[in-house]
């Protein structure tokens, strides 16, 4: 049974060889040119103007993760939606269920207006 | 396809319908509220709770498995939910007070509360791995978030990153454990775990003994078992008081409901195989958490050695594994509820306004200013350090007799001698406040009513049960 996993061990070898292989190699072979213009961020871009590490608002996370919240809210519609006519022969169960969930996801979606998650300032 | 859900389907996680429901309405009424009627929502949290008390006695009696097996429910599910429920009432009743006293805003508090109860009765009920991890992590998110909510304390902020990084890198191993070991039995029931060991006891898959082995770092983690009790006091310190009683109690509670489900009632088949990983960490985890609790000036740090020991003690009984081992623990959980609460009840009155006074020093005469508070905390402490005729002497005595029925005799008497050591700061604490005076003359604690009903539901229990300890251990068989 594991006799089956060994190609997989091969290519596994392998990647790990050439990845290896090329590091050294270009370590090994490559020019080295060091004057001010080849060490900037951007050799032949934008002139970099400041630091990268910016303080920003943290609401861009609140926004990030309300956003993935809901989002990940309403795929649970989709196999609902899918497999909703086949299960609506068995009664109204599968109505219901979804009409509680999504009370609940409102319910959610309430408190988070009212308490100010979706005012910028 | 066919989804045949009946009325006893519903019935049995009634408690948690009613539960999660009480916490979406509160939720949303909180953020429609005044100020004023903010104050009211803990108690109709307290309210909520008590509903899902009397809908849990509709369970009693009953014994049958609901939701295509996920869900167990039998005695042991309506004694987890009892414990539970309770555990999360009073730790609402000792909030009520505090968010004037911290100058926070506690809108969130009660419905994360209710949710995070939520989460334990579906750990105490599970009847599959992946309820258990389902359970785990409703009430471990909730905690975090309650682990800082003094918000503009630095502790609390640090309790909070600290319990869910840690916390959330223990899920993984659970997880891992549970992937490794439905790739062994093909299911995550627990049904399919005893079949699967039933016809394999002798021979389990390399496998599956890592996965148990995974499960017991992710539950001992939650439990605070040495060597993963590492975030226990700085998380318990920096949390806001109501929190670390009902994350001591009813997050310990939730791990061993946890523990039990799966080792001593679905992987029994094969506890030659971890009896003995057990045994090393009960004995580690009483004497690490004993002996570093000797050393603390915080009532708060002091109290969470305490718990680390304490889970030390409830391991015992795992150990022990036989027919005591359920009814020892079950026993051991009220008593540690009701002395762990009382304690941390009289801490949070004792540490004043923003928790500044969590010293041990700060006990010093409180016998002078509140005897009555005074004896109350010295009748939890007599407890904790186990003394007859307190319910702390009755558990022991139940889970060290569970361990001597089975031959384990040096883990008996390794618990007897912890729990002597546990007494040097147990009854530091009463010494100081019997054989000190005051640090301040003139501050006398003040007792609000829903704290005080706290400490005197501990106090009351401790000696019902400690004196007649028939009328609770008769209920675990």
């Amino acid at each position: 049974m594991l006799v089956e996993y060994i190609p997989i061990l091969v290519i596994l070898a392998m990647a790990l060889i050439v990845a290896a292989g090329i590091l050294v190699l270009t370590h090994i072979v490559n020019p080295r040119i060091r004057n001010p213009i080849k060490l900037t961020t951007y050799e032949s871009g934008i002139e970099p103007q400041m630091e990268a590490r910016l303080r920003y608002p943290i609401r861009f996370y609140v926004v990030a993760m309300m956003f993935i919240l809901f989002d990940v809210e309403v795929i649970f519609m989709y196999p609902w939606a899918v497999v909703y006519k086949q299960f609506l022969s068995q009664g109204w169960f599968i109505f219901w269920e979804m009409i509680i969930f999504l009370a609940i996801l409102f319910a959610g979606y309430i408190y988070l207006y009212r308490r100010g998650g979706f005012q910028w300032e | 396809m066919n989804v045949n859900l009946t009325g006893a389907d519903f019935l049995g996680i009634l408690p948690i319908i009613i539960l999660s429901g009480f916490g979406v309405v509160l939720m949303v009424l909180s953020v429609f509220s005044q100020r004023f009627h903010r104050m009211t929502i803990p108690y109709l949290g307290v309210v909520g709770i008590i509903l899902a008390l009397i809908s849990n006695f509709f369970l009693i009696g009953k014994d049958y498995l609901a939701f295509q097996n996920m869900v167990r429910v039998d005695w042991l599910t309506v004694a987890f939910n009892f414990i539970f429920l309770v555990t999360a009432g009073l730790s609402l009743l000792l909030t009520t007070s505090y968010s004037e006293q911290e100058h926070i805003e506690f809108i969130e508090f009660t419905p994360l509360l209710l949710f995070s109860t939520v989460g334990m009765m579906l750990m105490g009920s599970a009847q599959n791995l992946m309820m258990i991890f389902l359970g785990l992590e409703t009430m471990s998110i909730a905690l975090y978030v309650m682990a800082g909510f003094r918000r503009n304390h630095r502790e609390s902020l640090e309790a909070a990153l600290k319990y869910f990084l840690l916390g959330a890198f223990a899920t993984g191993f659970l997880l891992y454990g549970i992937a490794l070991i439905y790739g062994v039995v093909g299911s995550t029931s627990f049904t399919a775990i005893a079949q699967y060991l039933n016809k394999n006891a002798l021979s389990p898959d390399l496998l599956f003994l890592v996965g148990t082995g995974l499960l017991i770092v992710g539950f001992g983690f939650k439990v605070a078992l040495v060597p993963f009790h590492m975030w226990t006091p700085d998380v318990y310190q920096g949390s806001p008081m109501p929190v670390t009683a009902y994350m001591a109690v009813g997050a310990k509670a939730a791990g061993f409901a946890a523990i039990v489900r799966f080792f001593t009632l679905s992987a029994a088949q094969i506890a030659y195989q971890w009896v003995d990983v057990l045994w090393i960490l009960a004995v580690l985890t009483m004497t690490v958490g004993n002996v570093l609790a000797l050393v603390q000036k915080d009532i708060k740090r002091m109290l969470a050695y305490s718990s680390i020991a304490h889970a030390g003690y409830l391991l015992v009984g795992i150990v022990a594994d036989n027919d005591l081992t359920v009814p020892a623990v079950m026993f051991y959980l009220v008593a540690y509820l009701l002395m762990n609460l009382g304690a941390f009840a009289i801490a949070l009155i004792v540490s004043g306004n923003q928790e500044r006074r969590t010293r041990i020093e700060y006990f010093k005469g409180l016998a002078e200013t509140q005897p009555m508070l005074a004896l109350a905390m010295a009748i939890c402490m007599v407890s904790l350090a186990g003394f007859p005729p307190t319910i702390g002497f009755m558990g022991k005595f139940y889970l060290f007799s569970a361990a001597l029925y089975s031959g384990y005799v040096w883990l008996a008497i390794i618990g007897v001698i912890n729990s002597l050591i546990s007494v040097y700061y147990y009854i530091g604490v009463v010494v100081a406040m019997y054989m000190h005076k005051p640090v301040d003359e003139r501050r006398i604690e003040q007792v609000v009513p829903g704290v005080g009903l706290v400490v005197l539901v501990a106090v009351v229990g401790i000696f019902i049960f400690g004196i007649f300890p028939g009328s609770l251990a008769g209920l675990f068989g």
